[in-house]
């Protein structure tokens, strides 16, 4: 996130109480940018206002175009481009192409699903963004409000924050 | 979180810990200098790995007949190494997706090492299906790749084909898994940083995580899906493995059974290898509050219900060459009892079927020494059921003339130190560089299952349910 941005932090140390502040704070009209927290909260996304993820639906579209691909690889090669006779059987023998094709299966939903997960959260080998308060990934909780994109003045915010049980309030 | 947890139930982090006392008790081995422990153990394994590398470059330079297989017996270590190693790979992706997929929240202090464990054992696997094809500089021909010879595909009706997609998804779908579990612990270590060099390094592969409420539910359910996958593919790579066998028309390898029954006993190899492992890498890096008796004890559990599944395939085996009434069937089973090789069954049979057995009384399944020492006895166990389903069923054949026994060469036995060689460096490697407990699922489970966590905590969770 660019330096020039305003933001106001408020600096939790209990996923209970930043779970909880987080509504107050919404409550007062205070729109959140984001909270930045050591580990998964269940429910934070939804009380913040983030939209469920469409993850699980770019999954399945990985796994089907992994099961097509392998389908498609291994009846051309077994059918059409060099066909084996193996005591006479069928060249198309369905049964048998089940292990690669789900195997292939999982490969592209694996790939494709971790892939589009980096993309959508920005990752990616080599970038240096820092979060706003580098103890987020060791022991704290921060509630991040960006002041330009609220109507409530920035006191009015800290403010907030504070009766919110923040332990802390910065601004960066 | 507002968990509910049972109050009958172990806590799983011991000690009071509060946040910042895991990440500083994870990060203290990746941070500070190497202990004199972790310089002798390495030292040792690489000494293993280069003895080991001799051997192999020897196998690899001679060709195959530096081993001991004759006409009758032409498999023996070689895949009898490949099955166990690739069972043992087994444990860490059940731990870390079958049990995330039933909320086992035990999972949690033990999921990084055993998905380590989990890369290092496949990867062992792999070394001997390379070196088993005997020339391993044409590996590539087991791929679908287009070539010089009129376009020749491989056999996709072939389970050896079978195998090579199956081990080569489960490796690196495994190690994507694993990858990903590790990103957010690495930028711990990133913002913990007091050198450049750790800042660089610990930074280009966290990728910018900065651990937003909206990639954090984005990484849940990725997690989930991947753990949704990866639960068919471990149950998919041991019977592909098996189907390597049962697919086969020879006595005492056709057999329907096989597939359920190496999936069992891969579980059982694979629980009984992360078993010592964690064993010695709670006492190494003092990892007592986090990897607890409770943890240890449900290992032992798991070890006792798959060594009882993998003691009835045994039996069931045995009542189906008899009730089949085919002779050749018959006979193989009973060659396996009580043919040459009787010490081999009988031990196998002690070490996996007896032993865990022992985990029923409480006092012995609580007890540190006793499940380290029982933990390598299954693995033992586990390598003499590979070596008996592979041996004993090849080296009486249909003719009398040409029955012959297996004895292996100092280059049998040096590809298999090889493994180890291979498997210990790069597990203690993976214990310097990187955090050995995820430090944010730890964290993420400690209210209720944290013995006497900070009273101020306690009461933020009333606030929060009022």
């Amino acid at each position: 996130m660019s330096s020039t941005t305003n933001y106001i932090l408020g600096v939790y140390d209990d996923e209970d109480e930043v779970l909880h502040a987080v509504g107050e704070v919404k409550a007062k009209g205070i729109k959140i940018e984001d909270v930045f927290t050591p580990f998964p909260i269940h429910g934070l996304d939804v009380a913040v206002g983030h939209e469920r993820t469409r993850l699980p639906i770019a999954a399945f579209m990985f796994g089907t175009l992994g099961m097509i691909c392998a389908l498609s690889l291994i009846s051309y090669t077994m059918v059409f481009d060099w066909p084996m006779i193996i005591g006479g059987k069928d060249f198309f023998a369905l049964p048998n192409w089940i292990p690669v094709t789900f195997e292939g299966t999982v490969l592209f939903t694996a790939f494709g699903l971790v892939t589009t997960f980096c993309i959508s959260n920005d990752l990616w080998p080599g970038n240096k963004t820092l979060p706003l308060d580098i103890r987020t990934t060791d022991d704290k909780f921060v509630m991040a409000i960006n002041v330009d994109k609220n109507k409530v003045s920035a006191a009015d915010i800290k403010k907030a924050l504070k009766e919110s049980g923040a332990i802390e309030v910065n601004v960066k | 979180m507002s968990h509910v947890v049972s109050p009958i139930r172990e806590k799983l982090v011991t000690g009071g810990k509060s946040y910042s006392d895991v990440t500083h008790d994870i990060c203290k081995q990746v941070e500070g200098e190497p202990t004199k422990e972790w310089k002798i153990a390495f030292g040792i394994s690489c000494l293993v790995f280069i003895y080991g590398a001799y051997c192999l470059f020897y196998t690899w330079w001679q060709g195959i007949g530096v081993w001991g297989l004759n006409k009758t017996v032409g498999w023996a270590w070689d895949i009898t190494n490949f099955v166990w190693w690739v069972g043992i790979g087994h444990a860490g992706t059940l731990i870390s997706a079958v049990l995330l997929l039933f909320r086992q929240k035990w999972r949690t202090s033990i999921n990084r090492s055993a998905e380590a464990m989990t890369i290092f054992a496949v990867l062992c696997a792999a070394s001997f299906i390379l070196a088993h094809m005997g020339r391993p500089w044409l590996a590539h021909w087991a791929l679908p790749l287009p070539n010089a010879f009129g376009s020749l595909w491989v056999n996709f009706n072939s389970p050896l084909v079978w195998d090579v997609f199956a081990i080569s998804t489960y490796l690196s779908v495994s190690l994507l898994f694993w990858y990903m579990g590790l990103v957010p612990d690495l930028a711990t270590i990133r913002d913990r940083a007091t050198t450049a060099g750790r800042k660089f390094w610990y930074g280009f592969f966290s990728l910018g995580w900065t651990g937003s409420s909206k990639t954090w539910a984005r990484y849940e359910y990725m997690s989930l899906i991947l753990a949704g996958i990866s639960t068919p593919l471990v149950l998919s790579v041991h019977t592909i493995v098996s189907m390597d066998f049962a697919t086969s028309v020879i006595p005492g390898w056709h057999t329907t059974i096989f597939p359920p029954y190496f999936v069992a006993g891969a579980i059982f190899s694979g629980f009984a290898m992360v078993q010592t492992l964690l064993l010695i890498t709670r006492v190494v890096f003092k990892l007592e509050d986090y990897i607890t008796i409770e943890h240890i004890e449900m290992m032992n559990i798991v070890i006792t219900v798959t060594g009882s599944v993998v003691g009835i395939a045994y039996l069931t085996e045995f009542f189906i060459a008899w009730y089949s009434g085919v002779e050749y069937e018959s006979y193989a089973f009973i060659n396996r009892a009580t043919g040459p090789y009787w010490w081999a069954y009988w031990m196998m049979m002690t070490c996996n079927v007896i032993s865990p057995q022992l985990f029923w009384s409480k006092a012995i399944r609580t007890n540190l020494m006793v499940s380290f020492f029982l933990s390598i006895v299954v693995n033992v166990g586990m390598w003499f059921e590979r070596f008996v389903i592979i041996v004993t069923s090849l080296h009486r054949d249909y003719l009398p003339s040409s029955w012959a026994m297996f004895s292996p060469t100092m280059y049998d036995i040096g590809d298999y130190i090889f493994s180890f060689g291979l498997f210990f460096t790069l597990f203690f490697l993976f214990a310097k560089f990187l955090p050995v407990v995820n430090m944010a699922e730890v964290k993420s489970v400690m209210k209720g299952v944290s013995s006497n966590f900070p009273a101020k905590k306690a009461k933020a969770t009333k606030k929060t349910e009022e």
